[in-house]
């Protein structure tokens, strides 16, 4: 630790750890979960479909939807605790202080009403304003995130305007309240690749010019990689590889972030077949639980008996780190 | 939206002409008038000329021309059994009918859509089971038994309220308008909204349960929207459309077919009128009644339509659609 003080980071999660019940005992969705994020940074947590990237954003607002429920851990907005707050509590935070967006813009927008009259109920949830305040504050925001003629949006359904469109209101609604952080999970996947380069240029500067830390929930390295800052990447609800985004792509640690690298096409000659990984499910104990050992040795090519016992977290310098007994060496 | 209404209007009236076409080949079918009209001891003569009196000895499709010539002046007849214009003596049950109608909607409506929203929005809690298990009831019990069981609690036992009738006629021949009215339409509206009310509690339950499912609540929520905004913005205006459809298709049954109700309770309506002329084979009530049915249900289907339009802006409407 340096000796200045410095600021905590805009949001911090530590051992954030969520749970479902399910057929076989409880499913442990996030199971100890840790990353920070200072000011204008952006985080990509990266993973497959299933390895618990959305259940932490969504336990992180206090989201998550019953029977789960966080059972331990915190998190920490600028340092303040707000995990274990109550409903009310909760409530004022959600879209002031963390905001969120979501993958399918066509889902999360109500189709039935005017652009205008949700983002306006957006900013009345948090704001005592007058209806036309309100009004003139989200077509603010739609400036912000560079949408032509706002007031004219303001006016529309969501049906009339394009997937992009549609995006970018999500992203100026969840901007509404300049919160300290924004939780965006999955928010280019439906969307085409121009558009796709085009929200996260917007994201990048926003995240630059306001410092509003970004928690950028995502599938896809390929997109991350050009945007985040820093990388964590999860599987079965864990941690298993973390470092600057640069160092986790160029040189991967984790056997399963190689085979994340390499499943990217970009990498390949074109026409290659891409490496597949082989399938599998997490091992688990007698109660459903997963055991202490490495969630990955059950798919993993390098696989011995003693990936058994818990991984030990190994450091490879500048804060990139991966929890695995035999981790790829750096000329991969 | 002009050429929709016209093209709708266009089909009305189709609809309007086919429905003459059964009502009057349906109503022919059944018995010979004149066996009603006439003494059977009279002459055959007196009864030759009744029988040219009426017209019923032209061709069936000239018969037809004639009926639709004065259907469309307005003119349906003359009752057999009441001796006055078809027109005036169903329109002078009219208002009892429809302030039977509205009442039992009313209640229907303020009762079930803020117990339907409950009980999606809980689906968990016991008063929600509670609602969902009366709700069966509503539909599944017989209206003229609940009816019975109404008179026995609350005119039998409690005396609280009249068994049946109807209050003195107000201003345009409703009853609504003085305290005593309300003491006879309470009952009846109840009974008769009871049907109505376990469908809407259904159905605006099984609504809100899916809107609460939907991802736009879950943002709506991550943008730390108050739970009361939640369901008064979001499922409000979303469920809209299916209430809307069921509101449009009950008020027009509830009119035309309140029989079961006004009978039980003796309300002087137009369900009572029908079920009469059916017994006296009063055949220019019952085709002027069943015109106006159709009639009813063409317009309420229009103004169903255009709300449409209204609650979901992704709605096209569209001519010939």
């Amino acid at each position: 630790m340096s000796t200045l003080k410095e600021a905590p980071p805009a949001l911090e999660v530590r051992g954030l750890r969520t749970q479902f019940p399910g057929r076989q005992g409880l499913v442990r969705a996030v199971d100890g979960v840790s990353f920070a994020i200072r000011r204008g940074e952006i985080l990509g947590l990266v993973g497959e479909s299933g390895s618990g990237k959305s259940v932490t954003g969504f336990s992180i607002l206090g989201l998550v939807e019953p029977p789960g429920k966080v059972v331990a851990g915190e998190v920490l907005l600028a340092g303040r605790r707000i995990s274990g707050l109550d409903g009310a509590a909760m409530r004022r935070i959600r879209g002031a202080e963390v905001a969120m967006v979501f993958q399918d813009p066509l889902m999360t927008l109500n189709p039935v009403l005017r652009i205008g009259t949700q983002m306006a109920a957006a900013v009345r949830a948090h704001d005592r304003v007058s209806r036309a305040a309100a009004w003139d504050r989200a077509e603010q925001a739609l400036t912000t995130v560079g949408i032509p003629s706002p007031r004219a949006r303001l006016d529309a359904y969501p049906h009339q305007l394009s997937g992009g469109m549609r995006q970018r209101v999500a992203i100026a609604t969840a901007l509404l309240h300049r919160p300290k952080a924004i939780i965006a999970d999955e928010p280019t996947t439906a969307l085409d690749v121009s558009i796709q380069g085009q929200i996260l240029a917007e994201v990048r500067r926003l995240a630059d010019e306001t410092g509003t830390a970004f928690l950028w929930i995502t599938h896809d390295l390929a997109v991350v990689s050009s945007l985040a800052d820093a990388l964590c990447v999860m599987y079965a609800g864990r941690v298993v590889e973390r470092g600057p985004a640069d160092a986790v792509i160029a040189a991967p640690r984790h056997p399963y972030t190689v085979a994340l690298v390499g499943s990217v096409p970009s990498g390949h000659a074109p026409g290659a077949r891409l490496p597949q990984l082989a399938a599998g499910l997490p091992p688990r104990g007698a109660d459903g639980a997963p055991d202490s050992g490495c969630p990955f040795r059950t798919r993993c090519p390098r696989a011995t008996e003693v990936c058994a016992a818990p991984p030990p977290e190994r450091d490879f310098g500048a804060g990139h780190t991966a929890l695995c007994h035999h981790p790829v060496e750096a000329a991969a | 939206m002009l050429g929709f209404l016209l093209g709708r209007l266009a089909q009305a009236a189709l609809v309007m002409l086919v429905m003459s076409v059964l009502v009057f080949l349906g109503v022919y079918a059944i018995g010979n008038p004149i066996d009603v009209l006439i003494d059977p001891a009279a002459s055959p003569d007196m009864r030759a000329a009744l029988i040219r009196q009426y017209g019923l000895d032209l061709p069936l499709w000239q018969q037809y021309g004639h009926f639709l010539g004065n259907v469309l002046s307005g003119d349906f007849g003359n009752s057999f059994v009441f001796r006055i214009p078809v027109m005036s003596l169903i329109l002078s049950r009219l208002p009892a009918t429809l302030e039977l109608a509205v009442t039992a909607m009313l209640i229907a409506t303020l009762l079930g859509v803020p117990l339907g929203i409950w009980a999606g929005y809980r689906p968990e809690a016991r008063s929600s089971k509670v609602i969902m298990a009366a709700s069966v009831f509503g539909f599944s019990v017989p209206t003229f038994w609940v009816g019975l069981l109404l008179i026995l609690a609350f005119s039998v036992e409690f005396r609280w309220l009249p068994s049946g009738g109807r209050g003195p006629a107000g201003p345009l021949g409703l009853s609504i308008f003085s305290a005593d009215g309300w003491t006879y339409l309470l009952l009846p509206a109840l009974n008769l909204s009871l049907f109505k009310l376990g469908l809407l509690i259904r159905l605006v339950r099984a609504g809100t349960e899916e809107v609460m499912a939907s991802e736009h609540v879950r943002f709506a929520r991550a943008q730390g929207l108050p739970e009361w905004q939640v369901v008064g913005l979001h499922v409000l205006k979303n469920i809209g459309i299916p209430i809307v459809t069921v509101f449009g298709l009950e008020f027009g049954s509830t009119l035309a077919f309140a029989v079961v109700t006004e009978t039980v309770f003796n309300w002087p309506g137009m369900g009572k009128l029908i079920i009469e002329s059916i017994t006296a084979l009063d055949r220019p009530v019952m085709v002027a009644y069943l015109i106006l049915v159709v009639l009813l249900f063409v317009v309420i289907n229009l103004v169903v339509e255009l709300t449409y339009g209204f609650l979901d802006p992704r709605v096209r409407l569209k001519s010939g659609a």
